[in-house]
């Protein structure tokens, strides 16, 4: 695995080899290598669920190199032009129409945000499956919880800069969030801005976060990730440990080096994934309204809010526990518990190693209450969603409420349901066909 | 070190106190960063009251103006509407205004220093959307078969009447906010100031 020790690559005379030997012996190049590749052993079993972190890096590329591109003509600028449009606002149409490929490259971005939360919810659901976050991996799970809050943060400041009217307004109620705060909120929010109401130091600002500060530490959560990862080994669908098996090489039995076998099974998934994304971004690029919402077409007007406005999709699980929230405890407003609720929400993810005590990781070797708790968990995930892009009604409150309750009950309640299952006896191999 | 390998206590402390005195003035040097995050002079003088002329707004009728980049609301009540706001005591959540969100010349029963004219900053207290006119009572607008007529934020469902005040167990906190004003002749409103001649 990553962290053994690698001999210096020794040259055979030919002007290749010396040039890797003189390179090799002032940078690791050669122990990189094999540590993270063809020398890094992998359970052998890795079924579909392993594709979606591969894909995620993909996306990452895709994104940073499209939004380098889109920087090259974006003004982020909320003055009116001579025509009374907002300038921010003006340059994306200009990218759109008057950019040679600028349309191709503006929906690769906004597809490929949606598409990178498609992706991270599968690979986190896929640690959810397997008990991918269990002992000794809490520090890779815990690193990909900070990709999360970054990822969305990240998606969040970028969907103000097109300065369309669910920009604006969508910024605007999520500042206001912050100003829920006891005490420091107005002056929390107020920082934020740069301003009393969301303007052009806002956008400036935001559009400094979205293209320097998140994604400097985004890719280096991202590297965390895969060095912690790497340095304990990847689980597997069996949730057994492939270290507790080796030949006399001191090699997993069941392992196989990550280069070539899996590069090459990846690759499988790019061309599936990048079939998918076409499609989207040739024949429905603003995803039905979701990925891309309608009343983004208007630019941003500080004076009227759309008559429904609803975050983007990947948002609407979160907003609907926000919005779940109506009663006031302990003196303080129901605003502040909806924030509390909402920030808990996604946070609590983080504690997850540590609420499950089930005795073993995969769900191939546990019992009907856990099939059952991650069934209605899903479940309420997607109503949550759903009645996220609603507008407010009495019915989807009392519903999201019901769902709220369980989201919450799914993990404050995993200690006990965790142990209390029925478990299979899990295998001294990994099963594989 | 030394080369005995002892720990050289002196220094030790010496390092300490390096590291407290370096840390301090990385601290300092927040300050800046931190305080280029708040609003700038520009923004900060900027928000000058606006004048407003209400001679064309007729009875019913309702204009909006910006002030410090909010929509600010001018509602010409009719007779009806200011009938409404008794029947509602019970079922708004701060039927006397006593929540500090109106200067002390609007804290009244229609809320206004004029009863028909209202001015009210247009930004639902909840987290900061700008709820839409619903004036017809009943579902005709698509509200509950109750409702006397009002607004309500599209974000969240909160509900204000005529007075711009909000609804019990709604998510938004307290009243809509009315600002300083004050009228300089019959039809004429400053919005931002309220002393004449300031």
């Amino acid at each position: 695995m990553a962290g053994g020790t690698f001999e210096k690559y020794k040259s055979d005379g030919s002007l290749g080899g010396n040039v890797l030997e003189w390179v090799d012996a002032r940078f690791p190049a050669t122990s990189m290598w094999k540590g993270h590749l063809s020398e890094y052993y992998c359970p052998k079993n890795f079924n579909f669920w392993y594709f979606f972190g591969s894909l995620a890096l993909l996306v990452l590329v895709i994104q940073i190199v499209t939004g380098i591109f889109l920087v090259m003509h974006y003004k982020p600028d909320a003055a009116l032009n001579a025509n009374g449009v907002p300038v921010a606002f003006a340059s994306v149409e200009y990218i759109m129409r008057d950019v040679a490929g600028g349309w191709l490259i503006r929906y690769m971005h906004s597809t490929g945000a949606s598409a990178f939360f498609i992706v991270v919810y599968m690979h986190m659901f896929r640690g959810l499956l397997y008990g991918s976050y269990r002992k000794p991996r809490e520090l890779t799970w815990l690193f990909g919880v900070g990709i999360f809050l970054v990822l969305m943060g990240e998606a969040f400041f970028g969907y103000l800069l097109p300065w369309g009217q669910m920009s604006y307004w969508g910024a605007q109620v999520i500042v206001n969030l912050f100003s829920a705060i006891p005490v420091i909120g107005s002056d929390l929010s107020l920082i934020i801005r740069g301003d009393f109401v969301v303007g052009d130091a806002t956008l400036n600002r935001f559009f400094s976060f979205h293209v320097i500060a998140f994604p400097l530490v985004l890719i280096g959560l991202v590297a965390a990730h895969i060095l912690a990862l790497h340095e304990t080994g990847s689980n597997n669908p069996d949730g057994i440990d492939i270290k507790e098996k080796k030949d006399e090489k001191g090699i997993p039995l069941d392992g196989i080096p990550f280069h070539p076998y899996y590069t090459v099974k990846d690759i499988v998934g790019v061309v599936v994934f990048l079939m998918v994304f076409s499609a989207v971004l040739f024949f429905a690029p603003e995803g039905g309204g979701y990925f891309l919402e309608t009343p983004n077409f208007y630019p941003a007007d500080p004076l009227k809010t759309p008559p429904h406005i609803a975050p983007v999709w990947y948002f609407t699980p979160f907003y609907s526990i926000l919005r779940a929230m109506v009663w006031n405890f302990f003196g303080l407003d129901a605003k502040f518990w909806g924030v509390v609720a909402m920030g808990a929400s996604v946070v609590i993810f983080a504690f997850l190693p540590w609420l499950d005590r089930s005795p073993v990781r995969s769900i191939r070797y546990r019992g009907p209450i856990t099939k059952v708790m991650i069934t209605i968990f899903v479940i309420c995930f997607f109503i949550l969603g759903y009645l996220g892009t609603l507008s407010p009604s009495p019915m989807g409150e009392l519903v999201s409420q019901v769902c709220t309750v369980f989201y919450f009950g799914f993990f404050l309640g995993m200690p006990w349901w965790s142990r209390m299952d029925k478990f299979k006896p899990v295998p001294e191999r990994v099963t594989f066909k | 070190m030394s080369n005995q390998g002892k720990v050289d206590c002196g220094r030790r402390r010496l390092i300490v106190a390096t590291a407290a005195v370096g840390g301090a003035g990385a601290v300092a040097a927040l300050v800046p960063f931190v305080s280029s995050l708040l609003p700038s002079e520009r923004a900060k003088a900027a928000g000058a009251p606006v004048e407003v002329d209400i001679g064309k707004l007729e009875p019913g009728q309702m204009m909006t103006v910006e002030w410090r980049g909010k929509p600010v609301w001018i509602i010409n009540r009719t007779k009806d509407m200011l009938d409404t706001l008794p029947k509602l005591a019970d079922q708004v959540a701060d039927p006397k205004s006593e929540k500090n969100q109106q200067p002390a010349y609007a804290q009244n029963d229609t809320r206004s220093i004029k009863p028909e004219i209202m001015v009210v900053v247009g930004i639902c207290t909840h987290l900061g959307c700008s709820p839409s006119s619903k004036f017809k009572a009943g579902a005709e607008e698509g509200m509950a078969g109750d409702w006397l007529g009002g607004f309500l934020c599209p974000c969240h469902g909160s509900t204000f009447d005529f007075a711009g005040r909000v609804f019990k167990a709604k998510p938004a906190p307290t009243n809509l906010e009315v600002p300083p004003h004050v009228y300089l002749a019959d039809t004429r409103i400053l919005i931002g100031d309220d002393k004449k001649g300031a």
